[in-house]
């Protein structure tokens, strides 16, 4: 009976953290998975260059600073100002628009949202299948919509390296009338500069590096946890001896 | 040092005399530390206690850094937790054992209570320390609840919006007890304010008192054990109990392992899985709080959604509430609730393992139910659960005292 209580508070703690699992945002459509890799320092430093050319012309990142990106991914000051750091003066500074929030709030209809934690709130893969996830809809002011996020006020600013693809979408009626759209793929258009592998790693890198300023902490926490539980079986070790000695003489 | 200098010349006994004859310390430590004489056969069960202290002190010690940095204004107490973890030195480990301590602080006391549950622990003499560790949880739902608000965060923000509009459904007053709460017409600058105020202050003063309380009570009367037995019972010719063995050095080396271990779990969260994939730190907490911005689904932390599970299962908002109260309230009564007059679950009979088999697996239902959409299937499953709940409470007396008990030891048993 005890046995039974002690794995049944087991399955309790396991129950909490299997719950968490498929909670992230995500919409109707299937995620494409982003597989990103946090240790790959040139993926990073080339999603740096990417967020810098194509994102941070309407979106702030407001709470990273170039010279913390500079430490992380291996940039000298030099390189930060040569090729990061458009609109910014000192390395310290954080990453600012280009465009004023009140004049893109007026022009979108919607100020295009900061994306220090866009990672962290909507998950990788959700944003890889956002920035691949455009496709032509004449109805749209922009001309396009998105799979991800109908309706979505954002243009699609990799269409030079994408080219343009339409979505096929399947409607299902359902016994009650109403009717269910499901996403049944793309269909290429025209042509983008790259080809779809290229581009496939041009996103993912992009997403690296938006993961990496949502935390930018996060290998230094990896590597400084390896040492600490290091430390802790060590001292386990150390406590279960002096608990055994103390504890000799009681039977 | 001549022979008549040594014996008038220094005060005799020394610094500690000197100590104890203005202040009891020798016998406050003797009385609480070294010869307080606790069960010699406690199994892991009765480490949780102990891990409640561990983590009261991370908190408390955590969240004095972080109220050095943190900035409890709507327009700045977002930006200022990034701050934290950013900018501060080692502002991001403080952060995330806070958070991750908040969390853990509710499975160490979820874990301590079912071991008063499996053992007796609350039945006389020691429904005191029951009703006192009652209010202790109580007093810690409320502290989660207001410290979960201060990153203002889209759920900080929601959650807090769902929970609060609860009390609206309180007939007459209801209204008025909301707007008191907020201390607006919204959820505002003036709410993050005070809930900061109760988060810092008010609830970590009741905390502390309530623990204080918690454990003069309980060595007023003495721990229990897993045999549910008086181990005073049996005392040696010295008067020391035959089964105690001195809470320190005994006990203290043994809790250490404990600690360790435990500090192992804890670490490998705060160092791994900070977020625990959305369970500890919810996704759409990292989006600032919008009012205009409803998120498509609120869940509170899992630590209060077997309650919630309870709260949704129910058509009725007022009926809502009252259940949702029940629910949290009821475990108070458990020492007048339980008839049977043996203790330990070593020595129950069928039905209360039974009923607590069943209980557990209601619990980590509801807690899982609480977390999912509300679709009408789990509405269903809910309220079945919600049922048996309140069943393993109210039927208690009933299946408690019909129960066939085993014969009771008159001294401690070793198991494994």
């Amino acid at each position: 009976m005890i046995k039974f209580k002690r794995i049944a508070s087991v399955l309790a703690l396991g129950a909490c953290f299997l719950a968490s699992q498929g909670m992230a945002a995500g919409g109707g459509v299937h995620l494409e998975k982003a597989e990103i890799d946090p240790d790959n320092v040139s993926s990073l430093q080339r999603g740096a260059r990417n967020f810098m050319n194509y994102c941070s012309g309407c979106h702030s990142a407001q709470y990273v600073r170039f010279n913390t990106i500079g430490k992380d991914l291996d940039l000298s000051e030099e390189q930060l100002i040569d090729n990061l750091m458009f609109n910014a003066e000192k390395t310290f500074e954080t990453i600012q628009s280009a465009m004023p929030a009140e004049d893109a709030a007026r022009w979108y209809g919607t100020a295009p949202p900061d994306l220090s934690l866009m990672a962290r709130a909507k998950g990788t893969d959700y944003v890889y299948t956002f920035l691949k996830g455009f496709y032509v809809s004449e109805d749209s002011p922009t001309g396009v919509n998105n799979v991800a996020l109908a309706g979505t006020s954002m243009p699609n600013v990799l269409w030079e390296l994408q080219g343009y693809q339409t979505a096929n979408f399947e409607h299902h009626e359902n016994e009650d009338g109403s009717v269910t759209t499901s996403f049944k793929g793309f269909e290429q258009l025209s042509a983008g500069s790259m080809d779809a592998e290229d581009f496939d790693d041009f996103v993912r890198d992009t997403v690296n590096f938006l993961a990496y300023i949502a935390e930018p902490i996060r290998s230094d926490r990896r590597k400084l946890g390896v040492w600490v539980l290091m430390f802790l079986i060590f001292f386990f070790i150390l406590a279960a001896q002096l608990k055994k000695a103390i504890w000799k003489d009681v039977t | 040092m001549s022979r008549i200098e040594a014996e008038v010349g220094k005060p005799q006994g020394g610094f500690m005399k000197w100590i104890d004859d203005r202040f009891p310390f020798t016998s406050t430590m003797e009385y609480h530390v070294t010869k307080y004489y606790a069960s010699k056969n406690f199994n892991w069960w009765f480490v949780f206690g102990v891990l409640a202290m561990v983590v009261l002190v991370i908190q408390l010690v955590t969240g004095i850094f972080l109220t050095m940095n943190y900035k409890p204004a709507a327009a700045e107490a977002f930006a200022s937790v990034e701050y934290i973890m950013r900018d501060v030195e080692w502002g991001w480990l403080i952060r995330y054992m806070h958070s991750t301590g908040a969390s853990f602080f509710f499975i160490v006391v979820y874990l301590h209570m079912f071991r008063a549950m499996l053992y007796g622990s609350y039945k006389k003499p020691r429904e005191l320390i029951w009703l006192i560790g009652m209010m202790i949880f109580f007093v810690l739902m409320a502290e989660g609840f207001a410290g979960y608000l201060l990153p203002w965060g889209q759920m900080s923000y929601w959650g807090a919006q769902v929970i609060i509009s609860l009390f609206g459904a309180i007939p007459v007053v209801g209204d008025a007890l909301v707007e008191i709460i907020r201390g607006d017409y919204s959820i505002s600058d003036i709410t993050l304010n005070r809930f900061f105020a109760l988060h810092v202050i008010v609830l970590p003063l009741a905390l502390i008192g309530l623990i204080f309380v918690h454990i003069v009570a309980l060595h007023e009367v003495g721990s229990s054990n897993p045999d549910g037995i008086e181990i005073k019972k049996n005392k040696g010719p010295d008067g020391i109990p035959l089964d105690g063995v001195p809470f320190h050095p005994h006990h203290t080396s043994k809790d250490l392992v404990g600690i360790i271990v435990f500090l192992m779990i804890f670490s490998a969260v705060v160092f791994f899985a900070p977020d625990m994939g959305g369970m500890f730190l919810e996704h759409a907490n990292f989006e600032p709080a919008n009012m205009t911005a409803t998120p498509e689904h609120i869940a509170p932390v899992w630590y209060y959604t077997p309650y919630y599970a309870i709260l949704r299962a129910v058509p009725d908002k007022l009926w809502g509430f009252i259940l949702f109260a029940m629910a949290v309230v009821l475990p108070v009564f458990l020492p007048w609730l339980d008839r049977c007059r043996v203790r330990s679950i070593r020595y129950r009979g069928w039905m209360y393992k039974t009923a607590l088999s069943v209980f557990v697996v209601t619990f980590i239902m509801l807690g899982w139910l609480g977390l999912q959409a509300a679709t009408p299937t789990y509405v269903m499953l809910a309220r079945v659960f919600s049922v048996l709940y309140f069943a393993f409470f109210l039927l208690m007396p009933f299946y408690t005292a019909r129960d066939k008990t085993k014969p009771v030891p008159d001294r401690v048993v070793y198991h494994d």
